[in-house]
């Protein structure tokens, strides 16, 4: 446990003392604002014009019309992101062979892997936690529901986390970031076209599809809905990453 | 305190080290001395856990070094060929990152740190970032980086490349001030490191084991002759022949300024020498011996192998 805390500890410092998070951060929080400025406008023409007819007024509603389609933008921001979160954790310390340190210091693969994979999480959790102001606004002026929002919040967090353990098991494929980036981004992003593949897909197939791709799993999250299978699905998803990285490392190292 | 046997590591079809056997012991310096791509780092590389072997044993202190890494690890430091160093920390973070994964307990942790620091003579750049320092500051960082949980075992690969010479003679001075209760693998190409810091030697070629002995042993066994070298303020080549006839002389050259006169191992005619050269007024202003250098040596084990 110390020494996961000590590798997480030197990732975490890495990611502050370098630019990288602050502009990753300020890049996120600034998407994430837009996205949050339009749909809060949106939904303010969407009142005015209701405010004329009391049936349709009582449909108006925050947590579906704001916050649903917030989170589904703030996934795809994670989805942009992430790689360039993830790329350095192994790939730069075989380019600059710091690896040599951390395999012959007595601590295991696992626990160099999880130190890493949590300091990116606490990345993950400042950046989701910083959106957090946002909600100020609605809470002020409006009266939106708090547990979807929650349960927004712990879907995205959860596949972010997933994300980090993909960019994660890259970045220990190759001493080069830019193809560390490059291959999570694509693979991520082919788990969500997954979807729509499933949208034509037929019999086992379409199930098959709409469980892999991660989007379906998040939906039902960001609409106040938590299921332990989509829990699941995301655990399962970061430890195969994670697992898989473990994997690479040794390997390598027997070859 | 080191033990190699039989040791092999395959990279696919090249063989980096074959069947490697080599013994050093308890508070020794060894140097692993070989041409590029002879072995030495990947043989290091091995004793420290990084890499596992294709085949043979090794074992540290007692411990087997594929059976129980993390035994191996706690008591052993490593300088690796390029030295581990993450540019963006500074000097004291960055030890104390190494202090932490070497698990060296809280409450120590700041004295290890200040120990190593002046040890390795830091105390000026503490504060800097590693991408700030010099090329000699960071092989110190290295150093001290292999230091910080006080091994007793030290695997150093080529701790002084890279160094200006005075930097060189420090380090040199530094890792001999650990000898005694460390023992010490170092690797070099630099022959005159290992006759100035080292007891022992292995010599790999190839991966092959070439010779590994004692430096005096090594250097006897390579020897047929002994001489001396002396130099004169009056007379040059003609002089040869009056050399030559002292009993037992073998062999007298002259060569840039030098006498360079060989006898059979075993007789001392130093004395006979001496006298002629007063006797004759020849004005002797210098004499050293003739011991059979490093560099003579290792080519000879390096073209012809060992007879032992």
């Amino acid at each position: 446990m110390k020494n996961i805390w000590a590798i997480c500890k030197k990732e975490i410092k890495t990611y502050f003392t370098s630019p990288i998070a602050y502009v990753a951060i300020t890049v996120f929080l600034v998407l994430v604002g837009f996205f949050f400025h339009s749909l809060i406008w949106w939904f303010n023409s969407q009142s005015l014009q209701m405010s004329r007819n009391p049936y349709y007024f009582q449909q108006l509603n925050i947590n579906q019309m704001v916050y649903s389609p917030l989170f589904h933008n703030i996934s795809i921001i994670l989805l942009f992101m992430i790689p360039f979160l993830t790329m350095r954790l192994f790939a730069e310390e075989k380019k600059m062979k710091t690896d040599e340190l951390l395999y012959t210091a007595p601590i295991s693969i696992n626990q160099i892997i999880l130190g890493k994979y949590l300091a990116s999480l606490f990345v993950l959790l400042v950046m989701l936690l910083l959106t957090g102001i946002l909600s100020i606004f609605t809470f002020a002026y409006g009266n939106p529901e708090l547990s979807p929002i929650l349960s927004g919040y712990l879907g995205l967090f959860l596949m972010g986390a997933a994300f980090m353990a993909v960019g994660i098991f890259f970045s220990s494929l190759t001493e080069n970031q830019i193809i560390a980036a490059v291959l999570t981004f694509g693979t991520l992003l082919l788990f969500w076209v997954l979807n729509w593949a499933s949208f034509s897909a037929v019999g086992i197939w379409k199930d098959v599809l709409n469980y892999v791709s991660y989007f379906q799993h998040f939906d039902d999250m960001t609409r106040g809905i938590l299921d332990t299978t989509d829990v699941v699905y995301y655990l399962s998803f970061s430890f195969l990453g994670l697992f898989l990285t473990h994997t690479v490392i040794q390997s390598r190292r027997w070859r | 305190m080191i033990e190699v046997e039989h040791l092999t590591k395959k990279f696919g079809d090249l063989k980096a080290v074959q069947d490697l056997s080599f013994k050093v012991e308890k508070g020794k310096i060894w140097g692993l001395l070989g041409p590029n791509a002879a072995g030495k780092t990947t043989t290091m590389r091995i004793l420290t856990g990084y890499l596992p072997a294709t085949d043979g044993k090794a074992t540290v202190a007692d411990y087997d070094v594929f059976e129980q890494p993390n035994e191996v690890k706690k008591i052993t430091g490593y300088l690796p060929e390029n030295v581990p160093l993450y540019p963006e920390m500074t000097v004291s973070s960055y030890l104390n990152f190494v202090s932490e994964i070497k698990q060296i307990p809280t409450s120590k942790r700041k004295e290890a740190v200040n120990r190593t620091i002046e040890i390795s003579g830091l105390g000026s750049v503490r504060k800097r970032l590693i991408k700030n320092i010099s090329r000699g500051f960071k092989q110190r960082v290295g150093l001290a980086q292999a230091l910080i949980h006080e091994p007793q075992i030290l695997i150093l690969d080529e701790p002084t490349t890279g160094l200006d010479p005075a930097q060189i003679i420090e380090i040199r001075q530094l890792i001999k001030s650990l000898k005694g209760e460390r023992t010490i693998i170092l690797s070099t190409h630099i022959l005159a490191e290992v006759t100035q810091t080292c007891d022992g030697v292995v010599i790999i070629n190839e991966g092959k084991l070439m010779a590994s002995d004692s430096l005096e042993k090594l250097t006897a066994s390579y020897e047929e002759r002994e001489g001396i070298f002396i130099r004169l303020r009056e007379g040059g080549k003609e002089k040869v022949s009056l050399f030559e006839s002292i009993s037992g002389v073998e062999k007298v050259s002259f060569e840039d300024d030098e006498f360079k006169i060989e006898w059979t191992k075993g007789k001392d005619i130093r004395d006979e020498i001496t006298k002629i050269t007063v006797d004759k007024e020849l004005g002797l202003i210098e004499m050293r011996p003739l011991a059979m250098n490093i560099e003579d040596l290792y080519l000879k084990v390096i073209s012809g192998g060992v007879d032992q």
